[in-house]
């Protein structure tokens, strides 16, 4: 390590500062000088969006999307740790088949399963081979707004537990097998090991996936908009819409902001977890 | 024996769960159309590559495929040269401050990147680089070069800094010491996360779509396309945005795992 006085070592950080001023700090400013800018009323693009339910019935859609889907992957995704961690013959190549979807857009995840669950996709026509159904059964569109709902649930899960599981399985590493061992010269049972002992180690990398995972979740959209555009409106969609469709940056900053703030907020409580946690740490 | 039988049973589920959508998506795009609209008929009984042509040639897949890979490989180029001297100086130098910056720097991870998309448009057209794949790539670069100052720095990390010091040592300056002696050995590595930085550009779908009009990449061709496009269109789609991923994937799988922080033996 060479010990550096001086300004030589912050140079090495304008081009990465300037950047990131410019292409992270600018924009943000700027989303909250669009939003509030309206011809009569500051709130005015707020007030366009939440007086017809819209921007609620956006936020609603997008909170119960991430309520169902961050703790489904949580629970898939540690199963799924524990058993490749039993390092059994070949778990090489399923680790591999299970961070396939690491690499795939969501834009592929949703034509994925626009191919199963559309009118002639593949459920439907194992159902109909099946005499389980005369005729195909609907999952998008007006009024299977329910059914919509939850192939967006189901799309979300399949694609991003690999994403909990890599980080679970990271943070597994870090389990001394001989915890483990002395457990079993103590006749823990499998359950009790998971409980009071696994899960204590783990709790810092189950904390990073939550905090990701739950920041990703907030601006879920191309599964969404591709499979049902406005049926199930979510924040990032509509920003799209009112960016791309209406023309208005106005209200489209504004989901943006929501967007943004609901970030920094859970940001912020992870931060004060984490602080709790590691005063904790010093105290034991 | 039961165990080993279960073990199988398990592991035979989980990899139909994750690879099912992945063999149908494909599937679909080679199933002439009459036999996919057939509801009786599951597996078809001719394969075509007619939609994948169609798609490249006559959907202007091809052009935004290659929109694509130029956005990419633009902000990859910016994100190295800006990320490297960053990533060497957080771990090569001792200073105040630095904790700081490494976390401020992680904390831009957090960063909502998609909402850029909507102010940078407004500046775009002021500065006159609206609807530009340069434009595309610079948005991009924000989400991929706090990716590559952290990794880069913990592959850097990885490597002593002793021989660099016996290179100064015999006369080489810092620059050509850490380029001779150090960049061989972190040049895999580094290479693993160009790929990475590639995919995170490759499926960015909101502020591409956003930016630009005429010059889409795939994701926002595809997105924009997809609303009005046969379905035929979307599982071709489907298809060529995945397969590059996967494939990517496949060589990196070493490193994909040590970019997730883990060294699984």
């Amino acid at each position: 390590m060479t010990y550096k006085k001086g300004i030589t070592p912050y140079l090495y950080f304008i081009p990465v500062i300037a950047f990131l001023i410019m292409f992270l700090g600018y924009p943000l400013i700027e989303t909250f000088r669009l939003a509030f800018t309206h011809p009569t009323e500051p709130l005015g693009n707020f007030l366009r969006v939440t007086r017809t339910g819209e921007m609620w019935k956006a936020l609603r859609y997008t909170l119960m999307i991430s309520a169902i889907v961050v703790p489904a992957q949580l629970v898939f995704a540690l199963a799924l740790a524990l058993f490749i961690n039993m390092r059994f013959k070949g778990y090489l190549f399923l680790l591999y088949i299970i961070s396939i979807p690491l690499a795939l857009s969501d834009v592929s995840a949703a034509l994925m399963s626009y191919s199963i669950f559309s009118p002639s996709g593949y459920v439907n026509k194992i159902l109909m081979n099946l005499g389980m159904a005369d005729s195909p059964i609907y999952f998008f569109g007006r009024g299977f707004e329910t059914r919509a709902f939850w192939v967006i649930v189901i799309t979300e899960i399949w694609r991003a537990t690999p994403l909990v599981f890599v980080i679970l399985l990271a943070g597994l590493q870090s389990v001394n097998k001989e915890y483990l061992e002395a457990a079993d010269i103590f006749g823990f049972s499998r359950w009790t090991k998971l409980r009071k002992i696994i899960l204590p180690i783990l709790k810092p990398a189950i904390l990073s996936a939550l905090l990701i995972r739950t920041l990703f979740a907030f601006q879920i959209f191309g599964v969404a908009w591709l499979l049902t555009g406005r049926d199930i409106p979510i924040l990032a969609g509509e920003a799209y819409y009112w960016q791309s469709i209406r023309y208005n940056s106005n209200v489209a900053a504004s989901y943006g902001l929501v967007i943004a703030l609901i970030s920094i907020i859970i940001s912020w409580i992870y931060l004060i977890v984490l602080r709790s946690r590691e005063v904790e740490g010093a105290r034991a | 024996m039961i165990k080993k039988a279960l073990t199988l049973l398990i592991a035979i589920l989980i990899a139909f769960w994750f690879l099912t959508p992945i063999v149908l998506i494909v599937l679909s795009s080679l199933t002439p159309s009459a036999e996919y609209y057939d509801p009786h008929r599951i597996l078809p009984r001719s394969l075509t590559l007619n939609h994948l042509r169609s798609l490249f040639v006559t959907l202007g897949g091809w052009r935004a495929t290659l929109n694509s890979i130029q956005v990419a490989g633009i902000s990859i180029g910016i994100s190295f040269l800006f990320g490297l001297p960053a990533a060497y100086a957080l771990t090569r130098f001792v200073f105040r401050g630095k904790n700081s910056i490494r976390l401020a720097i992680l904390l831009t991870r957090s960063f909502p990147v998609l909402i850029i998309g909507i102010p940078l448009l407004t500046l775009y057209m002021r500065i006159g680089i609206s609807d530009t794949l340069l434009g595309v790539a610079l948005a991009h670069t924000s989400m991929v070069l706090p990716f590559v100052v952290l990794i880069s720095s913990s592959i850097i990390g990885g490597i002593s800094v002793e021989y660099e010091e016996a290179g100064m040592i015999f006369g080489l300056s810092r620059f050509a010491s850490f380029m001779r002696i150090t960049m061989p050995l972190v040049l895999p590595g580094l290479a693993a996360s160009a790929i990475f930085a590639f995919i995170m550009s490759w499926n960015e779908v909101f502020v591409a779509a956003i930016l630009t009009v005429g010059n889409r990449t795939l994701p926002a061709h595809i997105l924009n396309a997809a609303m009005t496009a046969p379905d035929y269109f979307k599982f071709a789609a489907g298809t060529i945005m995945a397969v590059p991923a996967m494939i990517f994937i496949f060589f990196t799988r070493k490193y994909l795992m040590s970019l997730w922080g883990i060294s699984l033996k």
